[in-house]
């Protein structure tokens, strides 16, 4: 019996790795979140947090454009994974790694390269990319976590149950009908995998908002980046510790739709 | 008909959307002008230069040396976890399981952070005020982030694997270690390469993390730490994408597509495997 003592002890330097750079870092972040620069319990970085407006501000902005960005990405994505899931127009795999591929490219320099795009289209129509923060930071966006929705909306329709469509179109619904009846509920978990991808990097993502939008748009992870920069270790711990919330009670809430999006996000390759 | 034409531009103009950008930058890595937009006649200049700025071939290098150094061990660590775990009762397995999900549904920022506070308090309190940010550090920091994709890559193989197989080694006389070698790793090969090959990518891709928790070593000596993420972040701080960057970008999209392209054909070989065997099984009835 020693070879199953053996077995179970590979799993220690794996576990060991999960404690320390995983488990005790965040109980880390807590402790720096309710002590002051002296280690002193404090709750002044919660208080400083929710009386300042502009950092109500921020966390109020990151939502909005986490939840436009989230719905964007959807509405573009869910015909284009329903073709590409349609053996008759999309006869390989070839295409859908075409959608994949630029996520391979750094994805810095795919930011510098539309930001440089964009102040040339915008430069002639007489304007700049510092003017118009909100529309090039969606531009961005978009483009950057589309591949991300495409993936798990396309292996869920991969797996549509084309004879409940047809009988529902037989059963007498109209084509509206069939879609909010049959397709989507089927689609369900994919949505949720996919909204969760793309929502939760949006809040608290740096280089797309602070490129794109000249500096102009704060969101979450500019915020924590910035407290980061000023050596600012309660206060961004703090906002990290807010953002490790909204995290958890979005996955609390999405728990029952959700297969194992992890795995799914893992397997994409 | 008509629908399916529609179809197909719908799928383009997508496509075309998302590879604009790369491609501006990659038509105008053929000519030496210092702006992208501006066409000053076809010239490989560009390409010339590049390998002779040192600031992106150090850059260059370190990425690699990261990601090479950090992808082993993350897959070794992921790799051995989930062999070890698998064996594991059902309750500890479990914990494991949802602390590993913790940085895959965890933002990027928040596992930057947490590990620098970790290493920033680390450094106050048990090194004498001296900053413990170096290599270690940030390779560190990779794995956090690569790890637990190469235990889910490595976990589903192991559920597919037959436990027979393992035992039976062993009554041959395999070694416990042998039987681990020569059986089980075989069979969970394909988890274990895709593992790595995701958890080399998420290195190669990453700005935040490495932002954190760099500190100076490998090819920089004693500056921080630039992989091409924070060069490039630097750099477009400033201004445009410097014109060498436009055709280091012609460069990693050829290699990108070069990979693509051999997948696919050897995907497509399979399947047409596949479909030939079932075709024969059916003759055969």
């Amino acid at each position: 019996m020693k070879y199953k003592s053996f077995r179970k002890a590979l799993a220690l330097p794996f576990t060991l790795f999960l404690i320390l750079f995983i488990l005790i870092p965040i109980l880390f972040i807590v402790y720096y979140a309710f002590t002051d620069s002296n280690g002193y319990f404090t709750l002044d970085a919660f208080k400083s947090f929710f009386t300042s407006t502009v950092k109500l501000n921020v966390l109020l902005i990151s939502l909005l454009i986490g939840i436009f960005n989230t719905v964007i990405c959807l509405v573009i994505a869910f015909p284009l994974s329903f073709l590409l899931a349609n053996p008759k127009i999309n006869k390989n795999y070839m295409l859908v790694m075409l959608f994949v591929m630029p996520m391979w490219i750094n994805f810095v320099l795919r930011t510098g390269a539309l930001r440089d795009l964009l102040s040339v289209i915008l430069g002639a129509i007489g304007t700049t990319t510092g003017e118009h923060p909100l529309l090039c930071t969606m531009i961005g966006m978009v483009l950057n976590y589309l591949p991300f929705t495409i993936l798990p909306l396309y292996s869920t329709m991969l797996k549509l149950d084309h004879s409940q469509i047809e009988a529902a179109q037989d059963l007498g619904c109209n084509p509206f009908r069939t879609f909010t009846r049959s397709i989507i509920p089927q689609a369900m978990p994919g949505i949720v995998s996919a909204s969760m991808m793309v929502f939760m990097p949006t809040i608290s993502s740096y280089v797309i908002s602070d490129t794109l939008s000249e500096g102009k748009i704060m969101l979450f992870g500019n915020s924590i980046y910035l407290s980061f920069s000023n050596s600012d270790w309660n206060g961004g711990s703090f906002m990290s510790l807010l953002m490790l919330i909204i995290i958890f009670l979005v996955m609390l809430a999405t728990h029952k739709f959700q297969g194992d999006g992890g795995e799914r996000r893992a397997s994409s390759w | 008909m008509v629908k399916k034409i529609l179809s197909y531009c719908y799928i383009y103009i997508i496509l075309l959307f998302l590879y604009l950008p790369v491609l501006y930058l990659m038509v105008y890595s053929f000519t030496a002008a210092e702006l992208a937009g501006q066409w000053q006649g076809f010239s490989l200049q560009l390409y010339a230069d590049l390998f002779t700025n040192k600031e992106i071939m150090v850059a260059l290098g370190n990425t690699l040396i990261l990601a090479a150094i950090s992808s082993l061990v993350s897959t070794v660590v992921g790799t051995l976890g989930a062999i070890g775990v698998y064996y594991c009762k059902k309750g500890f397995r479990t914990l494991i399981e949802n602390v590993n999900q913790i940085p895959v549904v965890n933002a990027e920022i928040v596992l930057a952070m947490s590990l620098t506070v970790m290493f920033v308090f680390l450094g106050q309190n048990f090194f004498g005020g001296s900053s413990l940010f170096s290599f270690w550090t940030l390779l560190a920091g990779h794995c956090v982030l690569a790890t637990p994709f190469v235990y889910l890559n490595v976990k589903p193989k192991l559920q597919q694997m037959d436990p027979a197989l393992y035992e039976a080694a062993m009554d041959l006389g395999c070694s416990p270690t042998k039987a681990l070698h020569k059986v089980v790793v075989p069979q969970i090969m394909p988890g274990i390469l895709s593992g790595l090959l995701l958890s080399f990518t998420l290195s190669l891709d990453d700005f935040i993390v490495t932002a954190f928790t760099r500190g100076p070593g490998l090819l920089s000596g004693q500056a921080q730490i630039e992989t091409l993420s924070t060069l490039v972040q630097a750099k477009i701080k400033k201004g445009a994408v410097p014109p060498e960057m436009r055709a280091l970008t012609t460069i990693i999209f050829l290699i990108v597509l070069a990979i693509v392209v051999i997948y696919s054909i050897k995907v497509n070989a399979k399947n047409k495997d596949g479909l030939g065997k079932h075709a024969k099984r059916r003759a055969t009835k």
